[in-house]
């Protein structure tokens, strides 16, 4: 299939976009030792040119905007436009981050509000809108637990407990924060076992990891109990809100007994995941955990929105980025919250859940084999094809490949590794019924094909811009930058 | 079946273990293990010199989807690392037990090789790691 | 209902397959135990149309005349294609490109992005972004820890001028870890080479152009760090590497790591974020360096594409033992700032630093030749200067941003101490004539 060449290739010394080029200034104030001896490349193209190359690149991307994207644990509802009109204005985009609070009061007001309206869904006490990410979210957790323990005198606690299916940033921010991370079974049914949680907590607990939904795509049903077990040990819950879209609405991580949790703005909040980010990944707190939250947070004095810092929070773990967070996403999740409000926050879960039962179901009377039969399914569930697998030689992959070609975004797969060749699939609340029932076709269609034909699977993505790409090629011979020699 | 000689010592962490002729053990992982990996596209060596104690990691494994820790199964120092895996990672996939080993160490004891795994309990060892998965 | 397509025929159907006579029995699993949600305190949804008045107002609040603040976050030109083209659904919506063949456009995107950052900055290699400049010098540290192979020392030397806000938002990120960075005083606004003795220093920070828009003397930095057996971590501001001379080329050996924040390449200023950080690196350190990675390979048929790679480092595979429990990172923002290094070109981008420099010269040369008003330092700068105006700078500063809406500068003294009287200020490419004038005398006024 026909290659896209490189920016690079479509350049020509001394070709530009003349409309986009200012006057240069002089530079020979400058002493020559400061300045670079020979010209970066970078690409000499019309404006045109760039244009039709990105474009061109454009169509190559599956997109929410373009299919439907039933990617477990991602959320990948739709991104109303409306919310990224809403943060384009010029007063939000053109806001320096040092402009003084006395002209920022319309910024400070929307970061304010979705404070309040982010504390209320996760009934917790207090909220900070600093971290960035999901990841960055778990990281300020961790250090605010390790600051409420050391606030104590409680320095010997260094073990963060994990779930063996949790999310990967789960064990790898624990290290970044200077703890162990230990791993604690799952049983048979997708709940944690809780006799291996009895016999892991103990003097050493800083405090526990959990999704809830779990990563087992199953409600923890005894998170009441664990809740206390840990609590008994000294250690404290965090909640890991990259599942918060199946209970929104309904239940709340703060009355579940959690102490702290990041929720995923990029997934809940409907803001777009735009290849990979940006994200913003907002933490919430009660009570114990109010004087060290991430600073700035926005507060009131006098009648006026205020940036409440290390004065304020003398007992801070400080700031986690240069300013003040990913400010445009938060504008964006407000903007969602606004429209949905409390009425429509309600539906986010009951519909998300009603897909995700819907799918599990017409999946399992087409003969799929669902990973927890016994079990509902959340906002999303499990799927296993081990069963195709040893019949039919193909691999949950060579299904995930084989669905692009019905236009259909792969589900997540491989994760958990606990269950073998797996598809967790998250529909989301934003599908219609009649998707559904396509997936649910496709999927048939594909296994008919492992039946009889399984190199239509081996071989697939067959429709797409490129057929499957050699992994283990990219990262033997690796090919990172274009060089002009390199074609 | 998991091709696993018999010359060799095994852990049940996978690598294997083989006296050298100079009483030095030559450490790699096993048939199994490549195979579990797949394509191995890098390995990370330990250095030259250093000591390890048995069950300390000792250098890194890494495939496209997985990466996997190397652990020592005797205590000692690093005298030899095999530099051709630098450049040739898939020597661990194609000869797993000759031209793919990866380092060798200068034992304290050479006793200890005998707490480790002999070829048919490696194995069964094996067998039923397949079955709890 | 916003944003659910549900008839209430679906919605009947639906629930006769499943097999419950309600929503509310699919959640039967959550114990009767755990209080219900009670979201009374939120209003009720409104319309897209109520959403953009309440938000167009607020918006509108907070538009000001033009901007002279720099520190960090620069009012850029940014042409009109650039959003356009990231705003479009299939940059925007996409997830992280793990589906390689479902997600060409984004993986060859970050290709070039990662050849242009490299070319920028004379580096190996570049990954697909981090959040931001200052979690972008934390992960920097980080790595040049783990690459340090020479010493076990945890200790960073930071040069008095780096970027505040980035040390300090590093010192949150990498405090857990038993890192100890050591911040020396400036000395005249510029690092003073070998002053003190550290020890064992796995790595010395350099910002250029610093803090204070003055050029650090980095070829001497650069050798002393080397000297001293620590790596050396360049600071920098991309868009000024289009004249500047790039960290891979600083000294004997040039840099080691190279980080900073991507926001003058096309992304809005946006309350500071979000933007993007980047991270190059040799080519050796690669294995060491955090966040997505994406490589040129083959597909089955044997045609170009390309792929994420070398993820075994990452968290997803590495889990406890990863290089960082980065995830999401900052792809939209690439995705601009790809495209805007693709239009505005070598030629447009040269310009754009020159410009700005020259803007600024004119700005500082105008106001200390009204004898008000000097450089607060002495030394070449490039894009943004510190004047002293012989007073307090923030009373200022208040006063033309209340009276004027002019955005006169960054109030030196809110983060160093000694500088209160000291503003910084920064005219991009951006500024008009008109604008530059009425800044100075403006300013002037005020002083007088």
């Amino acid at each position: 299939m026909k290659s896209e060449a490189t920016i690079f290739e479509r350049s020509r010394t001394n070709r530009a976009a003349g409309a986009q080029v200012p006057e240069a200034g002089s530079l020979a104030d400058i002493p020559s030792r400061f300045l670079r001896e020979s010209a970066p490349l970078l690409p000499e193209v019309s404006e045109l040119q760039a244009i039709r190359h990105y474009t061109n690149l454009s169509h190559q991307n599956f997109a929410i905007d373009r299919n439907f994207y039933p990617l477990g644990s991602c959320t990948m509802k739709y991104n109303p436009r409306g919310t990224h009109r809403a943060a384009s204005q010029p007063g939000f985009l053109n806001r320096h981050p040092l402009t003084p609070v006395g002209v920022s009061q319309g910024t400070l007001e929307c970061l304010f509000e979705l404070q309040e309206i982010l504390t209320i869904v996760t009934g917790m006490d207090a909220v900070s809108l600093a971290p960035m990410a999901g990841a960055q979210g778990e990281l300020a957790g961790l250090l605010m637990i390790r600051a409420y323990h050391q606030s104590r005198g409680d320095e010997d606690r260094d073990e963060i407990i994990v779930p063996t299916a949790a999310h990967g940033t789960n064990p790898a921010t624990a290290t970044m924060c200077g703890y162990k991370a230990t791993e604690i079974r799952v049983g048979a049914d997708g709940d944690v076992d809780l006799d291996h949680l009895r016999q892991l907590v103990g003097p050493k607990t800083a405090g526990i990891m959990l999704t809830n939904p779990s990563t087992c795509a199953v409600f923890e049903r005894q998170i009441v109990e664990m809740s206390q077990i840990v609590h008994d040990a000294g250690g404290l819950l965090y909640y890991d809100g990259a599942n918060l879209n199946a209970i929104l609405g309904k239940v709340c991580p703060g009355d579940m007994g959690f102490d702290v949790l990041h929720l995923n703005l990029h997934k809940t909040f409907a803001t777009p995941h735009g290849g990979g980010g940006p994200g913003a990944g907002p933490v919430a707190v009660n009570g114990r955990l109010v004087p060290f939250l991430p600073i700035p947070i926005v507060g009131q004095r006098n009648g006026q929105f205020e940036w409440f810092g290390e004065e304020e929070i003398p007992k801070t773990i400080g700031t986690l980025s240069a300013f003040m967070g990913n400010v445009g996403i938060l504008i964006r999740a407000l903007a969602y919250s606004m429209m949905l409000g409390r009425n429509g926050m309600n539906r986010v879960a009951d519909f998300a859940t009603l897909n995700a039962n819907y799918l599990a179901m017409e999946l399992e009377r087409a003969g799929f084999k669902l990973a927890y039969p016994t079990r509902k399914a959340t906002h999303e569930f499990l799927i296993t094809l081990d069963e195709e697998a040893k019949q039919f030689g193909v691999r949950a992959m060579d299904f995930a490949k084989r669905l692009l070609d019905f236009d259909i975004h792969a589900p997540t797969t491989y994760f958990p590794l606990l269950v073998p060749e797996c598809f967790l699939i998250e529909p989301t609340e934003t599908e219609t019924k009649e998707q559904l029932d396509e997936f649910v076709k496709a999927m048939m269609q594909i296994r008919a094909e492992a039946e009889t034909d399984p190199r239509m699977l081996t071989e697939a993505p067959h429709h797409q811009f490129k057929k499957r790409l050699d992994e283990v090629k990219a990262a033997r011979e690796l090919d990172l930058v274009w060089k002009p020699d390199s074609d | 079946m998991t091709n696993a000689p018999s010359d060799v010592k095994y852990t049940n962490t996978h690598e294997w273990a083989r006296i050298d002729e100079d009483q030095r053990v030559v450490v790699g992982i096993s048939d199994y293990a490549q195979n579990a990996l797949g394509d191995v596209v890098y390995v990370e060596l330990p250095e030259i010199g250093i000591e390890v104690s048995a069950s300390q990691e000792a250098g890194v494994v890494e495939s496209v989807k997985a990466a996997s820790d190397i652990y020592a199964p005797v205590s000692g120092s690093i005298v030899a690392a095999n530099e051709e895996l630098e450049n040739a990672p898939e020597l661990l996939n194609t000869d797993p037990y000759g031209d793919g080993w990866i380092f060798v160490i200068q034992p304290h004891d050479t006793g200890e090789l005998n707490a480790l795994l002999d070829a048919e309990s490696y194995v069964e060892f094996c067998e039923s790691e397949d079955e709890g998965h | 209902m916003p944003f659910i397509p549900h008839t209430r025929a679906d919605v009947s159907e639906m629930l006769a397959s499943i097999g419950v006579s309600h929503v509310e029995e699919l959640f039967s699993e959550i114990p009767e135990s755990i209080e219900r949600a009670d979201l009374f305190a939120i209003p009720l949804g409104i319309s897209e149309m109520e959403m953009l008045r309440v938000l167009s107002n607020r918006a509108r609040q907070d538009e000001l005349g033009p901007c002279f603040i720099g520190a960090g976050c620069y009012d850029h030109h940014i042409p009109a294609a650039v959003w356009d083209l990231a705003s479009r659904g299939e940059f925007l919506t996409p997830y992280t490109p793990y589906q390689a063949e479902a997600s060409q456009g984004t993986l060859q995107l970050l290709y070039e992005f990662q050849t242009m950052m490299s070319s920028l900055t004379g580096m190996d290699v570049a990954n697909a972004s981090v959040y931001d400049g200052g979690s972008g010098l934390a992960e920097a540290i980080l790595m040049a820890i783990r690459c340090n192979r020479n010493t076990k020392s945890k200790r960073v030397v930071i040069c008095g001028a780096v970027n505040p806000f980035y040390l300090r938002a590093a010192r949150t990120l990498v405090g857990s870890q038993g890192v100890e960075l050591v911040h020396c005083e400036h000395v005249g606004g510029r690092h003073a080479v070998g002053l003190d003795d550290f020890g064992e220093v796995a790595a010395v920070v350099v910002q250029q152009p610093n803090f204070f828009g003055l050029l650090e003397n980095v070829d001497e930095i650069t050798d002393w760090a080397a000297s001293k057996k620590a790596l050396l971590i360049a600071v920098v501001n991309p868009m000024t590497l289009a004249v500047l001379k790039p960290p891979g080329d600083w000294g004997e050996g040039g840099a080691d790591i190279c980080c900073g924040d991507g926001q003058p390449l096309g992304v809005p200023m946006s309350s500071g974020g979000p933007s993007f950080g980047f991270l190059c690196t040799r080519i050796k350190y690669v294995r060491q360096m955090p966040g997505r990675i994406v490589g040129r390979t083959t597909d089955s048929g044997g045609s170009t594409g390309y792929t994420l790679t070398l993820q075994a480092r990452e968290q997803h595979i590495r889990r406890a033992k990863a290089t960082s429990n980065i995830c999401t990172n900052q792809g939209l923002l690439v995705t601009a700032a790809t495209i805007y290094l693709s239009i505005i070109g070598l030629t447009g981008l040269s310009n754009v630093a020159s410009a700005s420099h020259a803007n600024t010269r004119y700005v500082v040369d105008k106001l200390c030749a009204s004898g008000l008003v000097s450089p607060t330092f002495d030394g070449s700068y490039f894009h943004e200067c510190a004047i002293n105006l012989h007073r307090d700078a923030q009373g200022v500063f208040d006063e033309l941003t209340t009276k004027h809406k002019i955005l006169a500068g960054f109030p030196l003294g809110e983060a160093f101490d000694g500088l209160e009287s000291s503003l910084l200020v920064c005219a991009t490419e951006k500024r008009s004539q008109e604008e530059l004038d009425f800044f100075c005398r403006t300013l002037l006024e005020v002083l007088n």
